[in-house]
């Protein structure tokens, strides 16, 4: 019980946390292109939770997720995203970019297929100094459309690599998650897992809206890559957040409201389908709800607690100090 | 001192920065490309086969390792073995690990090496003969090592080694045989340094990697022919360019000639000559001539070939023409 309420507020947080990206970037905080994790937390929650700190993370431009999951300081990355002085990387990265080295999170491509041969250096290097690390490299499905990701794969089944990649398809339809295989229009393979299998890479795919089923998984895979097995390949399959459709993110639908749990009819017409099949926070608390492990009083006032602190992170970000021009040619070179 | 060959000194560079550091690594090596002299690394390859990676032709995903290896502790060296193979990882090297630093705003460092062979080899065609000097330096965050010289080679390569920087090591296979008298250990020699390579007091040529003992030829003749004193400065490597003594030498001379490798337009030459006008201005007696590739692709036979070298030919004549400008 104690379990699914902490989740659910993790969740939570998460969705409040990118809506107010949404909206700042609309109120002209920042600027730039920008991606959001809607849709997807089970998946970051459920796989970050089977990853110790000591191992090493390699993300993208969808990147506030996996570093919130993470644990990196909410503040930071919003003023990452804001481009403020105490951002992550100083506001150098902005949301493209942002990174967390100091959690093992050394830089982020924002390069589509950009960060999976650094992972696999960053593997070689943990394998031949010895120092037991494994390294998780989170993509999109488009990844997989790259030239990189096969060269890449081919090179970490011949050295052996401890990489779990993990490769996030947030483009399959509710009815899909769950099955064997499910076709890409932009990938000839009958499946993304299949894709893998000849360099002799084991493959799984798992629903990503379910967070222990994500998360048992990567467990397990984790130990396995600590033993020296891997490298592995996760197909982590969600269903995109209507919002995330167009070229920019929009709040399609408006805010996340707690009602729609309860009632899915009532969630405008442009997020009801997903509301109801595909939303991991309306799929976990309707399981927690059927099974009493929380009620309506409980996760409404939950969300009221989630959205107030993402309040003060917003608050405390934007009141952050912008970095200094004169600073602008430091840490070309060392 | 021991007279030793380009390849000779730098695989004995090889040998001591291996012995050096325990997490240098090579991903392969094949240093001295199709060169006779490439045998002259045996001695490397039987005592470090350990530190030595086969790997497929995956030149993206190599760069792309080199990176991550870095940033995980190693001292990687991708050897791309030419230049022109560079373009198959160049995403790695120019729009990954030259911003690393940068992006994190100074919290990871990628000391990775990518070493490669640049200069217009005969027969190469379009393809092969691709010198990248003036991309790589259009692409802040990387050193850009340029060594034209043994003792250069073996210096220049220690540093490399040292650097906490993403580096671009490009030799020249047409210089591996080249002989100089070398100490058995070269000691490191810095980036941002240039070499005077010849003392002179009418035209500066300022020359890099191949076009070094070519504008030494060139200055021989013309002292030899026409009595003039050619200063040759070669900057030996790019990031960091040592602008103060290529100003100092034509603040002397009052003239100058760039000879380069690169295409003309937008190439290194280019660079070099637009620093040289804007330091120079008062005191140039003649508009700085550049002596590069044409704006062509190489073509293959012999004698559309002779047109596009870079030759000591071209350079003495370039030098005449600043000298008469009137």
């Amino acid at each position: 019980m104690e379990r699914v309420h902490e989740l659910l507020g993790r969740m939570l947080f998460m969705r409040r946390f990118e809506e107010r990206v949404i909206e700042l970037f609309e109120q002209e905080q920042f600027e730039g292109h920008y991606h959001v994790y809607n849709g997807q937390e089970a998946t970051a929650l459920g796989a970050m939770d089977a990853v110790p700190r000591d191992d090493y993370m390699y993300t993208t431009h969808r990147n506030h997720g996996h570093l919130l999951a993470r644990g990196a300081d909410p503040v930071a990355l919003m003023a990452e995203i804001l481009g403020k002085a105490n951002g992550l990387v100083g506001g150098r990265g902005g949301s493209y970019h942002a990174a967390w080295p100091e959690g093992n999170v050394p830089v982020t491509s924002a390069l589509v297929a950009g960060n999976i041969p650094q992972a696999a250096g960053t593997a070689l290097a943990a394998k031949r100094r010895g120092t037991g690390q494994v390294v998780v490299c989170w993509f999109g499905d488009g990844a997989v459309e790259e030239g990189a990701f096969y060269e890449t794969m081919n090179l970490s089944a011949l050295w052996k690599l401890p990489v779990l990649y993990l490769c996030e398809n947030n483009s399959v339809p509710a009815r899909y998650r769950a099955m064997g295989q499910y076709p890409s229009s932009t990938h000839a393979a009958p499946a993304l897992t299949e894709v893998v299998r000849p360099f002799g890479i084991e493959s799984h795919a798992v629903d990503g809206t379910d967070y222990d089923a994500v998360h048992d998984l990567v467990r397990q895979l984790m130990e396995r890559l600590h033993r020296g097995e891997g490298p592995f390949f996760i197909e982590a399959r969600t269903s995109r957040w209507p919002g995330s459709y167009g070229v920019w993110p929009q709040l399609t639908g408006g805010r996340f409201q707690i009602g729609w749990v309860f009632d899915p009819a009532s969630a405008p017409e442009v997020v009801r389908e997903w509301t109801t099949e595909s939303d991991p926070i309306v799929l976990l608390a309707r399981r927690a709800l059927e099974r009493g492990a929380i009620d309506r009083q409980g996760l409404e006032a939950l969300d009221r607690e989630q959205s107030t602190a993402v309040d003060r992170v917003v608050e405390a970000a934007l009141a952050a100090p912008d970095p200094r021009p004169e600073d602008t040619f430091r840490h070309v070179l060392r | 001192m021991p007279v030793k060959t380009y390849a000779e000194a730098l695989c004995q560079s090889l040998i001591d920065t291996c012995e050096a550091e325990p997490n240098l690594i090579f991903i392969p090596a094949a240093f001295g490309g199709l060169s006779p002299h490439a045998a002259s690394f045996r001695p490397f390859y039987a005592r470090y086969a350990d530190r030595i990676l086969g790997a497929p032709i995956a030149e993206i995903a190599l760069c792309g390792i080199g990176v991550g290896a870095a940033i995980g502790g190693l001292r990687p060296v991708i050897d791309v073995l030419s230049a022109s193979f560079l373009y198959q990882g160049i995403a790695q090297v120019v729009n990954e690990a030259a911003n690393v630093l940068y992006m994190t705003d100074g919290k990871t460092a990628c000391p990775v090496i990518f070493h490669a062979m640049q200069g217009v080899l005969p027969g190469e065609a379009a393809q092969h003969n691709r010198c990248l000097s003036a991309e790589l330096w259009n692409s802040p965050g990387l050193e850009i090592v340029l060594p034209a010289s043994p003792e250069d080679a073996a210096g220049l390569w220690k540093t490399a080694v040292a650097s906490p920087n993403p580096t671009v090591f490009m030799d020249h296979q047409l210089l591996m045989g080249l002989t100089q008298d070398v100490p058995d250990h070269v000691d490191p020699i810095p980036f941002g340094q240039a070499r005077i390579c010849r003392e002179g007091k009418d035209v500066t040529v300022v020359a890099t990697l191949a076009a070094v003992p070519r504008a030494l030829e060139a200055a021989e003749r013309l002292a030899r022919e026409d009595g003039v004193a050619v200063e040759v400065v070669d900057p030996r490597t790019l990031v960091p360019f040592d602008e103060e003594t290529v100003v100092q030498s034509v603040r002397k001379t009052g003239r100058a000639v760039v000879a380069d490798e690169t295409i003309r337009s937008c190439g290194v030459a280019a660079e070099i000559a637009a620093r040289i006008q804007e330091r120079c201005w008062g005191v140039l007696k003649a508009p700085v001539k550049r002596v590069t590739l044409p704006d062509v692709p190489i073509p293959f036979s012999r004698p559309q070939e002779a047109v596009v070298w870079l030759t000591p030919e071209k350079i003495a004549q370039a030098v005449r023409e600043v000298l008469a400008w009137r």
